[in-house]
């Protein structure tokens, strides 16, 4: 009993010493880069739009997802994309860049235990959690349209 | 003699060389000139980071063994520790050796246990030459306990930059060097953090346990020694550990620092400091041992501290139990 309330005063005491981010500057930082990322999309896809102008608009945001996964990818693997991440935090995490690279980094940092052992088990092991989220989310969306559809 | 914890020891073992291995960041950190080698890059010329590791703790015995300039054939045992599961890199790098070997797990504490139980085991005769090493890897240890090195993410302010490097020492009666006087093994104490990124809090209370009661067994107070020395308690910890203490009425003033703290320049981005079982392990083979040996310390109360967690545990929503061992060098 003592030594629960000594450990309440003392995480109690250790919350209030700990330094705190600076939320200002942060999300500043992670502001305009997640902005500047989305305009890259942006920007992918009209190009994609003016060269191709058969494509439909949405096989152009496919294509645009396409692009952008693989250059977060490849900047993963050339080791710039932690570096970003470090500076924008959220701003290079939610985009679909940072997908990419929650994917990337652990296949490369595995790829010693093999291919099967390391890259395809461990690939999953950040992202996992986002691509079951997203299945049942939109199954449960889909459930709900279903119902709304019979009336 | 045995007091509660502490043992004073009579035959008093000296450690008659000591040396270190470190990664290029150790290196350009505050205490670079003091390293024995330092490696060109993380990988060492291995494959893999843990390969570096173990090749790394296998250079440190090597290393040392020849700066002592003794042969292979004089060490009697090699005690030895890292951070790894099964602490694999100590029995790997100890496979290369004909001497027996002793596996010990103390996280970042385990410079001063392997330190401890090999004068405890001279002081008892049973062995001449006891060779002790500790390592840690940054890369390992990141895979191990937190995320890929390429994840964009970014750390919390209290956390720590785990050291790339091995120290070790030899400790024998015969030769010349500081002697190891005292040592008081430390209890487990968790005082209810569960904030992995915060290590530092995690592990001071564990100091101020094993400091109290080496003060109060050896009848000593921080004024006896030219040096206090905690082992990676970091910038907050260290903080947190002075306030702990003054709780108890006991000043820790200019004679006390923290390695963790120390270790690395501010430009170098390690938000609270270093950590790892290599950070105290090279700051103590290095830095101290040369400044014992130069005059400029006579007494050193080291305590290196860990953290007894592991990832599971973590995940489980354990809270993270600490140890602290205190060993006093005289020269």
């Amino acid at each position: 009993m003592e030594d629960k309330k000594r450990n309440e005063a003392y995480n109690k005491y250790v919350s209030a010493k700990i330094p705190k981010t600076r939320p200002w500057p942060t999300l500043f930082n992670s502001f305009w880069v997640g902005g500047v990322i989305c305009l890259i999309g942006q920007g992918v896809n009209d190009l994609l739009l003016l060269i191709f102008p058969s494509l439909s608009e949405q096989s152009a945001w496919a294509y645009t997802l396409i692009v952008l996964i693989f250059i977060a990818s490849f900047l993963t693997g050339i080791g710039v994309y932690d570096q970003i991440g470090k500076f924008a935090g959220g701003g290079s995490i939610v985009p679909i860049t940072g997908f990419s690279n929650s994917i990337t980094s652990p296949s490369i940092e595995f790829k010693s235990e093999g291919i099967v052992y390391g890259i395809c088990v461990k690939m999953f092991t950040i992202a996992g959690p986002v691509i079951v989220f997203g299945v049942v989310s939109s199954m449960v969306v889909g459930l709900i349209y279903w119902i709304i559809s019979l009336f | 003699m045995k007091l509660v914890q502490t043992i004073i020891l009579k035959k008093q073992p000296r450690i008659i060389g000591s040396y270190t291995i470190v990664g290029p960041k150790e290196g350009n950190g505050n205490f670079g000139p003091y390293f024995d080698y330092v490696m060109k890059d993380d990988c060492f010329g291995e494959e893999t980071y843990e390969k570096a590791e173990r090749k790394m703790l296998e250079s440190a015995v090597t290393g040392v063994i020849e700066k002592a300039k003794l042969s292979v054939k004089d060490i009697d045992i090699m005690i030895a520790g890292d951070l790894l599961n099964q602490i694999v890199s100590s029995s790997y790098a100890a496979r290369a050796f004909q001497f027996p070997f002793l596996g010990v797990y103390g996280a970042c504490s385990t410079m001063a246990e392997s330190v401890a139980v090999g004068s405890v085991l001279i002081d008892g005769g049973y062995f001449d030459n006891v060779v002790c090493c500790t390592g840690s890897h940054f890369s390992t240890a990141e895979r191990q306990y937190r995320f890929p090195l390429e994840l964009g993410n970014q750390r919390p302010p209290t956390s720590q930059w785990t050291v790339t490097g091995a120290g070790s020492c030899i400790l024998s009666l015969k030769g010349e060097g500081p002697r190891v006087t005292m040592v008081t093994f430390g209890k487990v104490i968790d005082w209810g953090i569960n904030d992995v990124n915060n290590m530092g809090a995690a592990m001071a209370p564990a100091v101020r346990d094993t400091m109290l009661r080496h003060f109060k067994n050896t009848k000593t107070s921080p004024n006896d020694y030219d040096l206090i020395v905690t082992g990676d308690l970091g910038k907050l910890g260290s903080e947190i550990l002075i306030d702990l203490m003054e709780d108890e009425g006991i000043t820790l003033g200019v004679n006390y620092c923290d390695c963790g703290q120390m270790y690395f320049k501010r430009d170098q981005k390690t938000l609270c400091g270093a950590s790892g079982a290599g950070c105290c392990a090279t700051v103590f083979n290095s830095y101290l041992m040369a400044k014992m040996r130069e005059g400029q310390y006579k007494k050193i109360l080291f305590l290196p501290t860990g953290a007894l967690l592991s990832a599971t545990s973590t995940q489980q929503g354990d809270t993270i139990p600490s140890v602290c061992h205190a060993i006093v060098i005289e020269m």
